[in-house]
C-alpha cells in the first residue's frame, strides 16, 4: 500500500507568498480572537472552586441552579459534564471562605434539595496559587521556545532556529485563538498540549531541514528553491503517515478519554494539523526569505567530515 | 549483511526480560487489606503484635490470605470488601489507639516479584481517588504574632529596669518605643539587647524632638521562626492524618512556608478537610473541686459557670468556665524530666504577660488545681490537671507527676498544637471521588487500547513486514514505558495514561522516518540489504534531533509544571527515551533477525515502494 506517488518535485516555494499569507490572516484572526474574547481561564489558573456532582438519573439544571444561589455565593455556572447525569459548578473565590467550608455548603444545599447528589470530585485554586500556575506555565512556554532555538542555531544554522520557532509559535496562538473564539476552558492539561505540541511540531521544521541540508549536499546545481522544494516533496509521505499515526491516538483520546481529556485532546488535535502545515510550508519559506545558501549548510558539514562523521555521497 | 552483532542481541534480551518482569506486577489485581502502623514512636510493631493480630482475627471467625511484618507495619490480607471493614472494625477496637488501623488496597503479585523491587505502577490522586491539600502557613501571622509577644515583653522589661518611656507598640513587624529623652534610650537600648539577643535594634529621631527605638527580629531569627512554624505544623498534620486511618499519607514541606498534604484512597473527604482544618486552642481554666457540685453535675444540673468534661482517665471533671490564660501566651512546651525527682516533665514557657497572670493566679490558688484545655471545632479535651504546689513566677511552669515519657511527649505535642504558631490555610485542593478514579482508569486504558489496535491494523497493512516488526517495536516500547514507570514508582495520573497514549503516536514517528527512507532507497534503485542499511542509518540523525526537541518540551513541563502537569510530563520524557532504544536498536534488531541472514536478499517487504518511471502494474508488492 502507498498513498503518495509523486513524480515530480512540487513547486511548493513558487506559492510561498500565498501560504504565508494565509498564514498571516489565521494568526491575525487568533490574536484578535485572543483579543476580543480572552481565553476562558480555568480554575487552575483563574483560582476558584470546581465541583462535580453526579445523581446516578439526569440533572434538572434548573433545581441544581435555584440551590446553589440561594447560598449567595457570587457568579458561579452549572454545566453538564460528560453525562446528563453530572453537573459541573463552577463558583469564583470568595473572600473569607475556605474551600473546605464552600463545597460542603454546596453539597449540603445541594443533598438537601435531592438526595442522590454525590460529590466526585471537588478542586479548589487559591488566588495566589493560580497565579504562580500561570506565572510558570508561561515561563515554561518562555524557556522551551529558547531551548529549541538554541538547539536548533547549534545544530543546523540560525535561520532554520529562527524560521521554526516562528513557524511553531504560530502553532500556539493559532491553537490558543481557537479556545479563545470557541471559548472552550483553557486549564492546565490544555498548557501541558500546547507546550508537547510545540515540540512536536518543531520535530517536523527538524525532519525538512535535514533534508534541506542533505538536498544541497546531493544536489550541487540545483536552485534554492528547487531544493526546498524536493525536500517538502520527499518528506511530504512520511510527515502525513506520521501525523495521521499521532492524530489517531489523540483522536482515541478525544474519544475514550473521558471529559477531564477533551480539550487536552482537542488542543492537541488542532496543533497536530496546523503543524503540518505550518512546519512544512510557512518554516520553509521563511527559511528562503531568510536567504539560506548552499554555503551556510555545507560548510558546516566539511567541518563534521573532518572530525570523523561520514558524509555519504 | 545486515547482521548484529551478538552483544547488542544480548542487550536487548536483557532489556526485554527486565521489562517483563518490572511489567508483570501491573497484570496482578488489587486485594483488600488491612493495615496496622503505630501512631506513637514509642509504640513499636513487633512480631508479638502480629501474632495478637493473628489470634485476634481468628477469634472473631474473620478469615484472612495472610498476615505479613514489613517496614511500615502489619498488613492482613482479605478475601473481600466486607470482610476487609468487619476486619478494620474489629482490629480498632481490641488495639485502641495507639495503632493507627487502615483500609489498603495491596497487590497481589507473588512475594518474588516484590522481592526484587517489581511492584505495579504507582496510582495518582486522580485515579485511585483521594485528597491532595497545598497548605500555606501564614509567615506574617506567626511574625506579627511574634512582635506581639516582643512588645509586652519589652513593656515590663522597661518598668522592670525602671526605664522612662513615653510608649511602646507594634508597627508591622518591629517594636517601636519612644522616649522623652536620648539618655534613656540608650539605657533601654542596653537592656533590650543583653535581654533579647534575637532582636536588632535601630534609632530613630523622628519630627518634634521625639527619639525613638526600633526593634525588629534579627533575619536568622526570622528565618528559625518561619521553619519552626513550618515544622510545628507539620507534626500537627501528621498527628492529625494519623487520626484519620489513611494507609498510605504524605505530609511534605513545599518551599519555603509550604506543606502537601495527600491521602490517597479517603473515601471520607468532609471529614478529612474537617480533621485538617480545624483549629485548635489552648485554654487553661481552674478546676472546680467542690464535691458537691460535682454530684450535682453528675445528676446533669451543672452549676452556673462550670462545664462538665472528662479527663483522660475517664474520671469526670468540674471545670469553671472562666479561662485564665490562653494558647497564645505559652511560647512553647517541650517534654523533659523533672531535675529533681527525674521522672518526666513537661516544661512549659510563658510570655511576660502570661508569666505575670500566672504568677498572680497560682499564688492565690495553692493547692487547688488547675485544668489545660485543648478546644478544638467547639469540643474540649481536658490533656491534664495538675495541683498548684506554689506560686510559680517568672514564666517557666513544669507540670510533672502521675506521667510517663510517652504520655509527656503527647502533652508537650498538644500543648503546642494549641499553641499554634501560625495559621494554616488550604490554597489548593483536589479531591477525587474513589468511584471517579475508576472510571478515570478505565478511560485511560481505553484511549491506549483503540488507539493501539488502529494504528498497529494500520502500519501492518501500510508497510507489511517492516510495518510488522514496526508494531512489535511498539509493543517493546509500551512495555518499557509500563516497566520503568512501575521501576521508578513514578506516579501515574490521568493525563500521564494520555501520555502513554500520545508517546505511542509520537514513537511511530521513528519507524515510519525509517520504513520510508528503506523505500526511497529501493525506489532510486538500492539492493535490498543496502537499502535497510542506509534506511536507519540515514533516519537515525533525523530521529535523534526530532526527539531532542520534543526532550526539551518535556524537560521544560517536568520542571515548571505541578500536579496533572508533571503526570504528563514524566511519562512524556521516558516515553522519548523508550522509543528512541525500541524503534531503532530493538527494530533492527527483528529487521537483522528477519533478513539478515539471508547472504542474497532481492525482497524486503516494505509495502509496495512504487517508482515513478516503472507502471504501478509493474511494481513489486
Amino acid at each position: 500500500m502507498e498513498f503518495f506517488r509523486i513524480s515530480r518535485d512540487i513547486p511548493f516555494m513558487r506559492h510561498a507568498l500565498v501560504f504565508n499569507v494565509i498564514s498571516i490572516i489565521t494568526f491575525v484572526a487568533a490574536v484578535v480572537f485572543l483579543a476580543i474574547f480572552g481565553l476562558n481561564l480555568g480554575v487552575d489558573f483563574r483560582g476558584g472552586t470546581v465541583i462535580e456532582v453526579n445523581y446516578g438519573h439526569a440533572v434538572d439544571f434548573g433545581r441544581v441552579r435555584s440551590a446553589v444561589d440561594k447560598l449567595n455565593l457570587g457568579e458561579f455556572s452549572v454545566q453538564s459534564f460528560g453525562s446528563s447525569e453530572t453537573a459541573l459548578i463552577r463558583l469564583p473565590l470568595k473572600e473569607g471562605l475556605s474551600s473546605a467550608q464552600l463545597s460542603e455548603k454546596v453539597m449540603g444545599a445541594l443533598k438537601a434539595d435531592d438526595p442522590s447528589a454525590t460529590q466526585r470530585r471537588v478542586e479548589f485554586v487559591g488566588p495566589q496559587v493560580g497565579k504562580e500556575l500561570y506565572e510558570n506555565g508561561a515561563l515554561a512556554l518562555l524557556l522551551v521556545s529558547i531551548g529549541i532555538v538554541i538547539y536548533l542555531a547549534l545544530r543546523f544554522e540560525w535561520r532554520f532556529a529562527v524560521a521554526s520557532i516562528i513557524a511553531n509559535l504560530h502553532d500556539v496562538v493559532i491553537i490558543l485563538g481557537f479556545f479563545a473564539l470557541f471559548q472552550w476552558e483553557f486549564s492546565l492539561p490544555v498548557l501541558a498540549a500546547v507546550l508537547a505540541v510545540l515540540g512536536y511540531s518543531v520535530n517536523e521544521s527538524v525532519v525538512i531541514a535535514d533534508r534541506i541540508r542533505e538536498n544541497f549536499r546531493k544536489m550541487r546545481k540545483a536552485s534554492v528553491t528547487h531544493v526546498i522544494d524536493s525536500a517538502i516533496t520527499r518528506t511530504l509521505s512520511r510527515t502525513i503517515i506520521t501525523h495521521g499515526s499521532t492524530l489517531l491516538m489523540v483522536l482515541s483520546i478525544f474519544f475514550f478519554g473521558g471529559e477531564t481529556l477533551h480539550h487536552f485532546s482537542l488542543a492537541l488535535a488542532i496543533g497536530i494539523c496546523f503543524g503540518i502545515y505550518s512546519s512544512a510550508l510557512v518554516m520553509a519559506s521563511l527559511v528562503m526569505w531568510l536567504g539560506v545558501s548552499r554555503e551556510d549548510l555545507v560548510r558546516s558539514d566539511r567541518k563534521r567530515a573532518l572530525t570523523g562523521d561520514k558524509v555519504l555521497p | 549483511m545486515n547482521r548484529y552483532p551478538l552483544w547488542k542481541y544480548i542487550v536487548i534480551a536483557v532489556a526485554l526480560v527486565i521489562g517483563i518482569l518490572y511489567m508483570l506486577p501491573n497484570f496482578f489485581p488489587d486485594v483488600p487489606a488491612v493495615q496496622i502502623s503505630s501512631s506513637k514512636s514509642a509504640v513499636k510493631i513487633d512480631t508479638a503484635l502480629l501474632g495478637t493480630v493473628e489470634d485476634d482475627l481468628k477469634a472473631a471467625n474473620i478469615p484472612y490470605r495472610g498476615a505479613e511484618l514489613d517496614a511500615v507495619g502489619i498488613k492482613v490480607r482479605l478475601p473481600d470488601l466486607d470482610t476487609q471493614v468487619h476486619a478494620k472494625d474489629l482490629l480498632t477496637q481490641k488495639l485502641g489507639d495507639n495503632y493507627i488501623v487502615a483500609l489498603n488496597l495491596l497487590s497481589s503479585s507473588p512475594q518474588w516479584l516484590a522481592s526484587i523491587g517489581a511492584l505495579p505502577m504507582y496510582l495518582g490522586l486522580d485515579l485511585r481517588g483521594g485528597v491532595y491539600f497545598l497548605l500555606q502557613v501564614d509567615m506574617k501571622g506567626a511574625l506579627d504574632k511574634a512582635a506581639d509577644r516582643y512588645t509586652t515583653d519589652i513593656r515590663s522589661l522597661m518598668r522592670e529596669k525602671k526605664i522612662l518611656y513615653s510608649g511602646v507598640g507594634r508597627e508591622g513587624a518591629n517594636v517601636v518605643l519612644r522616649f522623652k529623652d536620648d539618655g534613656e534610650r540608650t539605657k533601654a537600648r542596653n537592656a533590650i539587647s543583653i535581654a533579647f539577643p534575637d532582636l536588632q535594634l535601630r534609632e530613630q529621631d523622628a519630627a518634634g524632638g521625639e527619639s525613638r527605638l526600633v526593634a525588629g527580629l534579627k533575619p536568622e531569627a526570622q528565618t528559625r521562626i518561619s521553619e519552626g512554624a513550618v515544622q510545628q505544623n507539620m507534626t500537627i498534620l501528621r498527628n492529625r492524618v494519623n487520626e484519620l486511618g489513611v494507609a498510605e499519607p504524605i505530609i511534605q514541606q513545599q518551599g519555603a512556608d509550604r506543606v502537601v498534604v495527600q491521602l490517597p484512597g479517603v473515601q471520607d473527604t468532609a471529614r478529612a478537610k474537617d480533621i485538617l482544618g480545624r483549629t485548635a486552642t489552648l485554654e487553661i481554666r481552674m478546676v472546680n473541686d467542690d464535691p458537691a457540685a460535682i454530684e450535682q453535675a453528675r445528676n446533669g444540673q451543672v452549676p452556673f459557670g462550670n462545664d462538665l468534661y472528662t479527663d483522660r482517665n475517664g474520671e469526670p471533671i468540674l471545670v469553671k468556665r472562666q479561662v485564665v490564660l490562653t494558647g497564645d501566651r505559652i511560647s512553647d512546651a517541650q517534654s523533659g524530666f523533672d531535675s529533681r525527682t527525674n521522672e518526666p516533665a513537661v516544661h512549659v514557657t510563658l510570655d511576660a504577660a502570661g508569666a505575670r497572670i500566672f504568677r498572680d493566679v497560682t499564688r492565690e490558688n495553692v493547692g487547688k488545681r488547675m485544668a489545660i484545655l485543648l478546644v478544638e471545632k467547639g469540643k474540649a479535651e481536658v490533656i491534664t490537671a495538675p495541683v498548684i504546689r506554689e506560686e510559680i513566677g517568672g514564666g517557666r511552669v513544669q507540670i510533672s507527676g502521675r506521667m510517663n515519657t510517652r504520655e509527656a511527649n503527647d502533652i508537650a505535642l498538644l500543648m503546642r498544637a494549641g499553641a499554634l504558631a501560625a495559621p494554616m490555610e488550604i490554597v489548593e485542593e483536589r479531591t477525587v471521588g474513589p468511584s471517579l478514579g475508576k472510571e478515570n482508569i478505565a478511560k485511560g486504558f481505553d484511549s491506549v487500547k483503540y488507539g493501539f489496535l488502529v494504528l498497529a491494523v494500520f502500519i501492518c497493512l501500510y508497510y507489511s513486514v517492516m510495518g510488522v516488526i514496526s508494531t512489535a517495536a511498539l509493543v517493546i516500547n509500551l512495555m518499557l514505558l509500563v516497566a520503568i514507570l512501575s521501576m521508578l514508582q513514578a506516579t501515574l495520573t490521568l493525563p500521564g495514561m494520555a501520555a502513554i497514549a500520545l508517546t505511542l503516536g509520537m514513537a511511530i514517528d521513528a519507524n515510519v522516518l525509517i520504513n520510508e527512507r528503506i523505500r526511497e532507497e529501493l525506489r532510486w534503485g538500492a539492493t535490498p540489504h543496502a537499502a535497510i542499511q542506509a534506511g536507519y542509518e540515514r533516519a537515525w540523525g533525523t530521529i535523534l534531533d526530532s526527539n531532542v526537541t520534543t526532550m526539551i518540551a518535556g524537560i521544560a513541563l517536568l520542571a515548571f509544571g505541578s500536579g496533572p502537569v508533571r503526570g504528563f510530563a514524566v511519562v512524556h520524557v521516558l516515553g522519548i527515551l523508550t522509543s528512541m532504544f525500541s524503534a531503532v536498536f530493538v527494530s533492527r534488531g527483528i529487521v537483522a533477525l528477519v533478513y539478515g541472514r539471508r547472504r542474497k536478499l532481492d525482497h524486503v517487504s516494505v509495502g509496495q515502494a512504487w517508482h515513478p518511471q516503472l507502471e504501478p502494474s509493474m511494481a513489486k508488492s
